[in-house]
């Protein structure tokens, strides 16, 4: 959809919202979005739906929608009936929405069933200058792929099921340019907790984030999806990767690509999604990817992490009295020491999986640390795949074999253990080195505690029991690693 | 949805930064089903503890939170919203809020007033010199006020007008009904589809 013809510059953050724009708010109403897919799962969902029914109003665009079961669903044993019987009660409820309004679900054993982050892509539904929503705020991953997505709430669900558009307040523009080249062992993940500890978890708030730089252009896009997956964490609802040829090579062939023609007139598009040389972000953060190290969380929220070489910081030298006084919950809550080397932090569980980091090329690097080893004496490791069709490409690799051999438990695909609404849950005090996205008070159980981490370094600790890097392992056969 | 104009009630004040909407409401609590009964579920993880404000006799009934910097961010959970709402929360104060848990704030009936983080502190000074003192939220005005200390509150002309006239958002899109279509008309064939095309 071409706008009128406009010479003012723009980021492509602009762009996709311009070629999106139903209405244009005036006198500061917002501005109508026509909205192009919208992911639905369960645990967001049932009142919307409620809504619906209440108002006698059908999903106008069921074509446009998608469904799966992924935050309830048991990641064990799941051929026979969900044992909790309100998570029960909630897939049995999406199933008979789904059926009722006709939009396609996924259920728990089909073949695309999954994170709904990791399934949307996967199908190749997620595609450059499209707009994704999604009643949870890590739809943000969609955005590696040069989409313009975002987590809604569920009033925002029925809003979208009912008129496939939302109001919405233009967002103002961040660009994030991390150049360089990422060291060995150092991952996504860790640019993208750099970040977050750079900025804050308010610093993205208002923006949608652009990720820019030779440090990003050159990840796959499993990489760049780990890092718009957690641009909520700095407090913004999107963030994105212009599309490039690593995109469409992506794309290409998967079930819902455009084909033929369409293949063509999309990928002429698609190319002119770059942000304009001379178009003005409202704000720049700037990030070496030579100096960055494997990082880790010590704190409660996600902006409080710090390279794994570095010790647990003291919150007495912390300034703002806000971040500090949430410095010295977080080692209460943690129970940790401040100026404990983060590597002698001991870990009862590591969890590999979430929409952060359960895509085949996450299992790859995970496994390539692991092979041959054993894991550590008295650690409860578990893999969990993103999707059932991951779990199958990762078998066809022999990665479940690699996964058992280490003593670990290989998981059918789900949220789990970050979030832990299914049984996947930490026992109070524990403590996890977690490939997943937040590591708020009790969030993977609770009295939980929680160190987010890359899977390069979550397999590296599961050997050695201590929050490790890929290069604290003696053999140099385990020193090989898959880029992420 | 009920409007809201000016109200008053019982002042809380929540000196913690940081509130993430997984501290309003635990994952746990998002199985059921419903929209209301929320308010077991609010703060949960710190309900147990004697000392957590909310079990302090001074204030029950409350009407209005006073908290520190950075409330509702993460999960887009709206259940965060009903759990404050069901609670009998009406309007939040903070200094800076998660954009998702603010967005659906307004479209719940809560109102979310953006205050500077030196007026928080002296709102709290205010109800901490008076527990269970009762403060006055003007969205007309735009202030808040407890006794003569009035400090004002940002809050976006279109949240404001919706809060005030009670209305409902799907209802003002419908509006738009002929330009949804227009636009779907000539939607490129490239975009994605779930289903076959019907």
């Amino acid at each position: 959809m071409s706008p009128e013809p406009t010479v003012r510059p723009r980021t492509l953050a602009e762009k996709v919202w311009d070629d999106h724009l139903v209405a244009k708010g005036e006198n500061g109403s917002p501005d109508l979005l026509y909205i192009d897919l919208h992911l639905v799962h369960e645990v967001t969902s049932p009142q919307a739906f409620d809504g619906l029914r209440a108002e006698g109003r059908p999903v106008r665009r069921p074509d446009l929608t998608i469904a799966t079961e992924d935050h309830n669903t048991p990641t064990l044993a799941i051929d026979k009936p969900i044992a909790d019987l309100t998570s029960r009660t909630q897939i049995d409820t999406l199933r008979r929405n789904a059926q009722e309004f006709g939009v396609r679900l996924h259920s728990l054993g089909d073949v695309e069933q999954g994170i709904v982050h990791v399934v949307g892509p996967q199908l190749g539904l997620t595609m450059p200058g499209i707009t994704v929503v999604c009643g949870d705020s890590h739809t943000s991953t969609h955005g590696a792929f040069g989409a313009m997505a975002f987590g809604i709430g569920t009033s925002e669900v029925e809003h979208v099921l009912a008129t496939q558009t939302l109001p919405l307040k233009p967002f103002k523009t961040m660009a994030i340019t991390v150049e360089g080249t990422l060291r060995p062992g150092v991952t996504a993940k860790d640019i993208i907790l750099a970040v977050i500890a750079k900025i804050g978890t308010g610093g993205g708030q208002g923006y949608v984030l652009e990720y820019r730089g030779s440090a990003i252009r050159s990840l796959s896009m499993d990489g760049r999806m780990t890092i718009c997956n957690m641009s909520i964490e700095a407090g913004a609802r999107a963030g994105m990767v212009a599309p490039d040829e690593t995109t469409f090579a992506y794309l290409k062939g998967r079930p819902h690509a455009p084909e033929g023609e369409d293949w063509d007139a999309a990928v002429e598009y698609w190319r002119t999604l770059q942000t304009d040389d001379d178009a003005v972000f409202d704000a720049e953060v700037f990030l070496d990817a030579d100096q960055l190290e494997p990082f880790v969380t010590w704190g409660t929220n996600p902006g409080q992490g710090v390279s794994l070489n570095e010790r647990v910081p003291d919150p007495s030298t912390i300034i703002d009295p806000n971040e500090r006084a949430s410095a010295e919950r977080a080692l209460e809550y943690m129970d940790l020491e401040a100026g404990t080397p983060l590597k002698e932090v001991r870990v009862d569980a590591v969890f590999m999986g979430s929409c952060t980091n359960s895509r085949i090329e996450d299992l790859r690097a995970f496994a390539s640390v692991i092979q041959g080893q054993k894991k550590a004496d008295g650690v409860r490791v578990m893999v969990v795949p993103g999707s059932a069709r991951v779990r199958i490409e990762a078998e066809a690799e022999g990665i479940d074999k690699i996964v058992e051999e280490f003593g670990a438990e290989w998981r059918f695909a789900g949220c789990s253990m970050c979030l832990g609404m299914n049984p996947d849950q930490l026992a109070p005090g524990e403590r996890c080195a977690s490939t997943s996205n937040r590591n708020f008070e009790g969030r993977q159980g609770k009295g939980g505690r929680t160190h987010l981490v890359s899977p390069l370094v979550a397999a590296a600790t599961a050997i050695r029991g201590t929050l490790s890097s890929v290069s604290d392992l003696s053999e140099p056969a385990a020193r090989e690693t898959v880029e992420v | 949805m009920e409007k809201i104009d000016i109200l008053t009630g019982v002042a809380v004040p929540l000196k913690r930064g940081n509130v993430d909407t997984d501290q309003i409401i635990p994952a746990v609590y998002l199985k059921r089903v419903t929209k209301t009964g929320f308010e077991d579920a609010l703060f949960a993880g710190w309900r147990n503890d004697p000392e957590f404000v909310l079990n302090q006799p001074a204030y029950q009934n409350p009407r209005v939170l006073v908290a520190g910097p950075d409330f509702g961010t993460g999960s887009s959970r709206e259940h965060a919203v009903w759990a404050l709402r069901d609670y009998g929360f009406t309007a939040v104060l903070s200094s800076r809020f998660g954009d998702i848990f603010r967005g659906n704030s307004g479209k719940q009936g809560l109102l979310t007033g953006q205050v500077d983080e030196a007026d928080i502190e002296r709102l709290w000074a205010a109800i901490e010199a008076q527990p269970g003192v009762e403060i006055t939220v003007d969205l007309i005005a735009r202030t808040a006020a407890i006794g003569d200390l009035t400090v004002s509150f940002s809050i976006d002309d279109y949240t404001r007008w919706r809060l005030l006239e009670g209305l409902d958002d799907i209802g003002l899109t419908l509006r738009d009904e002929e330009a949804i279509t227009e636009f779907e008309s000539r939607r490129e064939s490239w975009r994605p589809r779930t289903l076959p095309v019907k």
